[in-house]
Order: structure tokens, then sequence, then C-alpha cells
């Protein structure tokens, strides 16, 4: 890529730059306006069809029901609710320690050459690109049977999903604390602070909007994700709550895999339903991790 | 992401903590305690490449290295005679649903990068790219209920296709939409990098805005984009749950979209849902295909990593 390419931009350039040139022009810019809608459309049907489809079906009964086999009319999504705030919390309580105490590390303390923290780096790119479905692998393995030998029961679904959004926290986490200027750094080392206390007390309070962030998108992929706890062996359908973190458990994509396998479009409907609650549960995910950016995101 | 491609390469900060001498072993023990959490990410990668190879090793000992990889006939869960282990057909419908995703995905996906770059105001652009990740925060699952419920009867149906009600074209073409935004971002990161004044001098010999896009910013940008469209393929690659809802459960080599068909990510989800003893080939085939579909993504992966560093030092 040593010719950039100035050489390129030859005559042919300058030669048709003429009146034809202007319906090539709108066609082009046509088609650009077409390439970004489809994405629009397709979002905008996606969330139309199901309204249409399950928009009817969602309701107070619907939240507080167990699912039913028989009756499609009575079915509910209260264990799968129940199973994916359950993971949600436990994920938290796992990614939130071990992906900041990463970054802080990556950020703070590493020797950026040194070989450990680019293998970590390394690493950590790698691991962003595995197959959600191969964690579900791992998970199978070690957590549920192998070395940890869990069964498929709440923590270990918490563990995998926490170990497949774990590089997303890390990610943002960085950004996050890379965004602290080194100037804060340097007056709280000046003030006789240990390297420690300046970065528990001046660094992470700083970057804490946008770890918050990072750590909100990673829960709300970590919840919509279907192929690893399918992997892992948990349920598709139960008909009672977890009571605790080795208990089994089912969780919402779980549950709308459940109902859109059945052919029976009336069960298809409460599958409809399902994605509406998933999706509002997203949506205010999300409108909270706008919310805290803008709200509390400092600009150095 | 501009704050990733301007951060990472940015000046390094100056070293303010090497210098100093550790004040106690309390700070020492803070340092190992990180590397520790840090260590984690490390020990995620050998558990993935052990919990793979350790099955699958035992897997060709039962079947054959050379029976997986050559063999036509994919039915592992079948029972008895008509089981067989070949892995080729399963590994063609993944790359054959790839690539009507990215027939999909490629254009519209680049056709966006393109207008967000070159076209869009700023104002409009802060609008249409956080939608556009809107897009590729949809849990999957979403996009294969929408698959199996309006692609298939609604439009392919209704084009007067006759597709089966688990087909190929269906799969595949939603996973190019939801491969899209990914391509979209990355090669809007790519086009946005180049340097203003590439386009102002071809502005000034009287080029419009099309032939600077086309011409001047997109070959500019060569490598990042590539590296979005070998991110997008990784995806698609990797993607379960979209195949598994409307794809179908059987893996055939076909080359017609109106069937079912599987890949492996759909496959392992489907299989270790299966009622199968966990010591037979049939368990092994989860993790050989799984190891299969790990080195796919990873080659994929080291090939984009590779096209982005080309277009950062460029112009970085």
């Amino acid at each position: 890529m040593s010719a950039v390419p100035e050489a390129g931009l030859s005559r042919k350039v300058v030669e048709r730059a003429s009146s034809g040139q202007r319906t090539k022009d709108l066609m082009f810019r046509l088609a650009l306006l077409f390439s970004v809608s489809v994405g629009f459309v397709v979002l905008a049907a996606l969330v139309l069809d199901v309204m249409i489809d399950g928009a009817s079906r969602v309701s107070l009964d619907f939240i507080t029901s167990f699912p039913s086999r028989i009756s499609p009319e009575s079915t509910g999504v209260k264990s799968a609710l129940i199973g994916t705030i359950y993971l949600m919390v436990l994920c938290a309580v796992f990614i939130v320690p071990v992906g900041v105490a990463t970054a802080v590390y990556l950020e703070e303390y590493a020797n950026r050459d040194s070989r450990l923290s680019r293998l970590i780096e390394v690493n950590i790119q790698n691991l962003a690109a595995v197959p959600s479905v191969v964690y579900g692998i791992l998970g199978l393995a070690f957590i549920v049977r192998g070395p940890l030998g869990l069964g498929p029961v709440l923590l270990a679904g918490a563990l995998t999903l926490g170990l497949l959004v774990l590089p997303v926290v890390i990610i943002v986490s960085r950004e996050a604390i890379r965004a602290v200027p080194s100037s804060i750094r340097e007056g709280s080392l000046a003030l006789g602070a240990t390297q420690w206390q300046t970065i528990w007390k001046q660094v992470l309070p700083g970057a804490l909007p946008g770890i918050a962030t990072g750590v909100i998108l990673a829960l709300s992929r970590a919840i919509g994700e279907t192929a690893p706890l399918l992997v892992i062996g948990a349920a598709t359908f139960a008909r009672f709550n977890p009571e605790g973190i080795t208990d089994r458990f089912t969780a919402m994509p779980l549950a709308i895999f459940e109902f859109i396998s059945d052919a029976d479009t009336e069960f298809r409907a409460a599958g409809a339903a399902a994605i509406i609650v998933l999706l509002a549960l997203l949506v205010v995910m999300n409108a909270g991790a706008i919310f805290l950016r803008n709200r509390y995101e400092r600009k150095w | 992401m501009e704050a990733t491609s301007a951060g990472a390469t940015g000046a390094p900060r100056p070293d303010l903590y090497r210098t100093r001498t550790r004040r106690s072993t309390g700070e020492a023990a803070i340092r190992y305690a990180l590397l520790a959490a840090a260590l984690v990410s490390v020990l995620t990668t050998t558990g993935i490449v052990f919990s793979l190879l350790e099955e699958t090793v035992v897997f060709f000992g039962d079947v054959g290295v050379g029976e997986f990889l050559s063999g036509t006939k994919w039915t592992p869960l079948a029972g008895g005679e008509s089981q067989s282990f070949g892995v080729v057909p399963l590994v063609f419908d993944t790359l054959y649903l790839t690539g009507i995703g990215l027939l999909v995905a490629i254009p519209f996906g680049i056709g966006s990068a393109i207008y967000l770059s070159e076209y869009a105001s700023p104002r409009v652009r802060r609008i249409l790219k956080p939608v556009l990740e809107v897009l590729s925060g949809v849990p999957t699952i979403v996009f294969g209920y929408f698959a199996l419920t309006f692609v298939t009867p609604e439009i392919l149906k209704g084009l007067g296709l006759e597709v089966g009600s688990f087909n190929a074209l269906s799969a595949g073409l939603v996973l190019g939409v939801l491969v899209l935004p990914t391509i979209a971002t990355v090669a809007d990161d790519a086009l946005t990098a180049v340097p203003g004044s590439l386009r102002e001098g071809a502005f000034g010999l009287g080029a419009s805005r099309m032939q600077v896009s086309v011409r001047v910013v997109l070959p500019a940008a060569l490598s990042g984009v590539v590296a979005a469209l070998v991110l997008g393929a990784s995806r698609a690659v990797g993607e379960t749950v979209i195949i598994l809802v409307a794809g179908g459960q059987k893996a055939d080599l076909t080359l017609d979209p109106t069937v079912a068909m599987q890949n492996m990510a759909a496959f392992i989800a489907a299989a270790s849902r299966a009622d199968i003893p966990t010591s037979g080939p049939e368990y092994g085939a989860i993790f050989a295909v799984g190891t299969t579909l790990f080195v796919m993504t990873l080659v994929l992966n080291a090939i984009s990593i590779r096209f982005v560093r080309k277009y950062r030092q460029v112009y970085e």
C-alpha cells in the first residue's frame, strides 16, 4: 500500500467530469440511499412482524404464567424471564470484576511491548471473534461436565455467557480508562498517592460511566444469546423457577426457541409475544446505557 | 469506533509509574491480582482448545481424519448402516449459506458505509449509525423468527418461489441482514480514516462526489474494507440460531437454495440437544465440527486483523 492512489487519480477523473456524469452521480447517490435503507426497512419489518403476531398475547398473565405445552392461550414466560434476570445478575457479578481488572492491568500496569501483554491482547481480539456456539462447547466440556461438573445449572449458564461477553467489557473498559487524561494521574502521583490509590480514587471514578455503559451492552448481548445455552443443555421448557445458583433453569431466548419450534401458529404467536418481552427488556437496558453515557460522561 | 482506532495507535502515555519504586507489598499484590484477572482470557482460549481437542482426538480414533474431511455424506445422527461422518456437505452448506448472506451484506453494507462516510451530513450520520448498531444488537433468535415466519412464507412464497418451510434462501438472506451492520460500521471506519486531503485533491481536479468515493476513497481504504468483509464472513460462518430455526436440519451437497440446509454451528446446537450417548462418535462429531468451525473463524479473523493493520500503518 505504499502507492497511495495519487497515481490512480489519473486523467480519467478530470475528463469524465462532464454532463453525463451528473446522471451517473444521481443514480449512485440513489443506490447508496437504497443500501442504507435496507437495514432500516428490515429492522422496521422485523419489529412490525413481531408486533402483529405477538402484541395481542403480551399481558401480565403472559409474564406471570409458567409455559404450557397443551394450551397456547395460557402459556407464559415466567420461568424464562426469572431465569434471564438471574443470569444477568450472576453474569454481572462475574464480568465486572474480571473485565475491569483486566482492563486496568492492560492500560495501567502492563508494559505494552512485553510478550505477555501482547499475548493477552491478541488473545482478547481472537476471543471476540469466536462463534458463540463454541463457547457453548467450552461450557459443556469444562463447566457442565468435566473439571467443574456443575451440570446445566444457572451458575454454569452465567459463567459460559460471562466468558462469551468478557471481551466486550474489557475492550470498552480499556477505552474508558484510556480516555482519562494522564494529567489526572500525574496530579495524583505528585501529591504522593500510590499507583493503586491513583487508579482507585482517580482513574476508575473518571472511567466509570464508560465502563458501566460497556457492562450494560455486554449484558444485553449475553441475555440475547441462544446458542451457548442450547449447547450446555439448559432447559427450553421449565414449569419451575430456579431457586438458587445450582438449580436448573431456562431463559427468554430458549423459551422463544421452544415456542417457535412448534409448528402451531398459536404457539408461534406466543413466541412473538416472548420476543416482544425480550426486546422490551433490551430497549430498557440500552436506554439506560445511553442515559448513563449522556448524563455522566465527562469531556476532559 | 473511531476513538478506538485513534486511541490504539496514539502516542504512548509517558510511563509515569515505572520510574517510581514500589511503596509496599500491597501494591505488588494488587498488580498480581490484576494480572491474574487478565489471564482469565488466556485460560478461556486454552480451555476452548482443550475442550475441543480432547473429544476430537477420541472421535478421530473412531472415525478417521480422512473419512471426516473427505467424506461426502453427513448423517452423523442416523443409526446403523446409514450413519456417515463425511463433513464435506456440512462445510459446503456453511459456505453456501454464508455466500447467500454476503451477496446481500457486501453491496448494501459497503453502500451504507460509503453513504455514511462520504455523503451523509454529520447530523444524519449521528442518527443513522446508532440505528444500524441497534440492528446488530437484535438477538439472533429474533432474526430466526423473522426468517421462519415472514421471509419464507410471506416474501419467498409470495414471490412464487417453491421453497420448503425450512430453506437455505430465507436463512441465508436474513443471515446477510445480520452481518450487514458489521460490514457497514467497520468499512465506514476505514473510509473515514482516509485523510481529507486525498478527497480535496480529487475535488480540486474536478472530480464528482461519486468519482471521489469510488476511485479515490474506496481504493485508499481497500484493506480496511476487505477486513470488514472478512469479519462479516466470519460472523456469518459462525451464526447458529438463524440457521437452526429457519435453515433446517440436514446437510446435503446441493446448489438448490430452496431446500433445507444446515451449517456447522447449527449442527452443534442441534446435536447437543439430541438424545445421544456421550461416549459414541455422535457425541465426538459435535467436537470435531466445533474444531473445524473454530479453525475456520480463527483463520478469517487473522486475515481480517492483518488487513486492518495494513490500513492503519498507511494513514495513522
